[in-house]
């Protein structure tokens, strides 16, 4: 099935130089896409070529089945609600709601209608007779998401929406967002180098990395079945050991690596003695002073770092032959026993180990 | 309210105001005095004010000056006037042709490469490195009968003979036009250069085209740059002397031009003065309306 918006083969080179490289991209109607990664990544090129603000250097970009690469950006029936906002600053918050609707030359009672509705929508109505520098950072970004949304667009672009918004006020916004973006039901493709707003907010992301998509799926997916190295390290924090395939069967492989024998409960394609990576996920691992009874992925080191977070605790590991590994464990108690991690303290020997489920072999 | 400076600062504030008071208030009040003497007893222009010889004391103010500014004649409006109405029109006319020139030329320099913005200023400021009087003598080069354009279009064959463009209100409007474009353009473009470009993305983006986008969000935010240039032009155009005693013709006699001749051919300083106070007046008393006006609009905005 086609997608409702799709990149072909998407290009653009700035001088020679390709910020967004051979991209295809299938996005489904009602979906919110995330484009995740650092700055530089071409993330912000192809959501500028999306609103038409950039001309592909080649490829097709189809939505609802037309070719819109070469439309104007007034002429596309999509919107976006700018990084730190853009709204017009001579503009009161009701007329910047009206712009769009204006422009399409609609009846003047119509437009009224809609921008009540849109202010509504954004529980701003009493501030309608403001200018934008009369509001707090969290009203701007409703208003421009008004704006954007006012007149009805088939794809909403959203370019770091919650980027301006210091830490607290994000995680309720983020909220506030969804719940409005799913009540309206538009198809959005947000852009984003923040990894937690993109994993709450989208069904599914795209993460780049120099122009290119690297891997593309669902916040899960991105998490526990990351394709390469960049994206299990990008996503997350995790532990990687570089080491070669020395069993590969149907159900089970294990990896050779400096710090000793990995056992996965899973097979890979791939040859004996071929050059792979070990991904496991810091929280995936157990730390215990007492040596567990388990046969498989059980190591031993000595604790060289412990940084408390309230909800958890970690730990740096530095395994015999000086590598270190980061362990993450939540502090489900208050107290301290002796089987608990809390009793663990600076250079201490320890074990750890993890389930055959828990790693993941990386080949790129 | 109570203001608590340190030393330092209230320096720093206070020598504008001492600039402005020296240089500024004292020479207006001076000239006020003056233009409240009678000419005719040849009193001392610089008497003081108030009589104390009598038995009670006698204000001595001779309004005299300024009644004889607006009803010289009962058959129209007196010189004066005329020379008010006749400067204003020309400063209005010399103010809309920078705008109009001055715009465009503002909007290439903030829109062009960041690079070349410096030489393209440079160039805009470049004339002032040449002595103003010289750069009028040469449009009287160009624009006289026998001049370069003249000859050009002669050459060209667009006229059979020479126009008569010098001492004309045209030669007069193209003068001050050229010499007080840089007055528009500069803070036209200090303006424009700081706008943010992604609110015209964003007006492209809710459906406006180029055009409109323009008109409907450049033009509005540039509002404070058109004003403070047309202020820059507008005002000393008004009190010009030199541009159209030049360049302008005997028919279009201006306000500077009545004020030097009160001045120095009849050697009348208090209707000199009383002239120049009551330009002061008719270009400061609607400026002091504006932005009033424009400060209640501000705040219940």
């Amino acid at each position: 099935m086609a997608g409702y918006l799709q990149t072909d083969a998407l290009v653009k080179r700035f001088d020679g130089v390709a910020a967004v490289d051979n991209v295809s991209l299938t996005i489904n109607k009602g979906e919110i896409f995330a484009l995740l990664g650092s700055s530089g990544c071409g993330k912000s090129t192809l959501l500028r070529m999306l609103a038409g603000f950039e001309a592909p250097t080649s490829g097709r970009i189809m939505l609802a089945g037309s070719d819109i690469a070469a439309m104007p950006p007034y002429e596309r029936p999509i919107n976006m609600m700018f990084q730190s906002y853009a709204l017009f600053p001579h503009l009161t918050v009701w007329d910047n709601i009206a712009f769009g609707l204006k422009r399409e030359r609609m009846p003047k009672a119509q437009i009224a209608q809609r921008v009540d509705e849109m202010l509504d929508l954004v529980q701003l109505k009493e501030f309608a007779q403001r200018k934008p520098y009369q509001l707090s950072g969290g009203q701007q970004q409703r208003v421009a998401l008004a704006r954007s949304l006012a007149k009805k667009p088939q794809l909403l672009l959203l370019d770091e929406p919650l980027g301006a918004l210091d830490k607290k006020l994000r995680e309720r916004t983020q909220f506030e967002l969804l719940n409005i973006l799913e009540s309206v039901g538009v198809t959005c493709v947000m852009v984003t180098h923040d990894q937690e707003e993109a994993m709450a907010m989208a069904s599914r992301i795209a993460v780049m990395s120099r122009g290119r998509v690297l891997q593309v799926g669902t916040p899960k997916e991105i998490y526990e079945y990351p394709n390469c190295r960049f994206v299990a390290d990008f996503i997350g924090t995790v532990n990687l050991w570089e080491g070669t395939l020395a069993v590969d069967a149907a159900d089970r492989c294990e990896v050779k690596t400096a710090n000793g024998l990995v056992s996965m409960g899973h097979g890979v394609s791939g040859s004996l003695d071929m050059a792979c990576a070990v991904a496991i996920r810091p929280e995936k691992i157990t730390i215990s002073k007492i040596r567990p009874a388990v046969a498989v992925n059980l190591f031993t080191g000595t604790v060289k770092e412990i940084a408390y977070f309230g909800s958890y605790n970690t730990f740096i590991v530095e395994v015999p032959g000086g590598a270190t590994v980061k362990i993450l464990q939540a502090n489900t108690s208050r107290y301290t026993s002796p089987v608990s991690a809390c009793d663990i303290t600076w250079n201490d020997a320890v074990f750890f180990w993890f389930d055959v489920t828990a790693p993941v072999v990386l080949t790129q | 309210m109570k203001l608590l400076l340190n030393p330092g600062r209230r320096f720093v504030i206070g020598v504008p105001y001492v600039w402005l008071l020296l240089f500024f208030v004292l020479p207006f009040l001076i000239l006020l005095r003056i233009s409240v003497t009678d000419m005719g007893n040849s009193v001392d222009p610089f008497a003081p004010l108030i009589d104390t010889s009598g038995d009670a004391w006698r204000l001595m103010l001779e309004f005299k000056n300024y009644i004889s500014i607006f009803s010289d004649r009962v058959d129209g409006p007196t010189i004066y006037v005329e020379a008010y109405k006749t400067s204003l029109k020309y400063a209005a006319l010399t103010t809309l042709l920078c705008l109009v020139i001055g715009y465009p030329f503002a909007y290439f320099l903030a829109r062009c490469q960041p690079s070349i913005r410096p030489v393209l200023l440079m160039l805009v400021m470049l004339p002032f490195w040449t002595s103003f009087l010289l750069r009028i003598a040469a449009w009287k080069g160009i624009l006289a009968d026998q001049g370069v354009l003249n000859n050009l279009l002669l050459w060209l064959g667009v006229i059979r003979e020479p126009m008569v463009m010098l001492y004309t209100d045209v030669s007069m409007l193209v003068g001050m036009t050229y010499v007080y474009l840089p007055f528009m353009i500069l803070p036209l473009y200090a303006n424009l250069v700081k706008m943010d470009m992604r609110l015209l993305e964003a007006a492209h983006d809710l459906g406006a085209s180029g055009l409109r986008a323009f008109w409907l969000i450049t033009v509005p935010l540039s509002k404070a740059g058109i004003i403070a240039g047309c202020m820059l032009v507008f005002i000393p155009a008004v009190g010009e002397f030199v541009i159209p005693s030049l360049l302008g013709g005997a028919e279009n006699i201006m306000i500077g031009r009545v004020v030097w001749d009160e001045m120095f051919s009849s050697n009348n300083w208090p209707r000199a003065s009383a002239l120049s106070v009551v330009m002061i007046v008719v270009i400061l008393v609607p400026l002091a309306l504006y932005y009033r006006f424009k400060d209640a609009a501000g705040k219940s905005a």
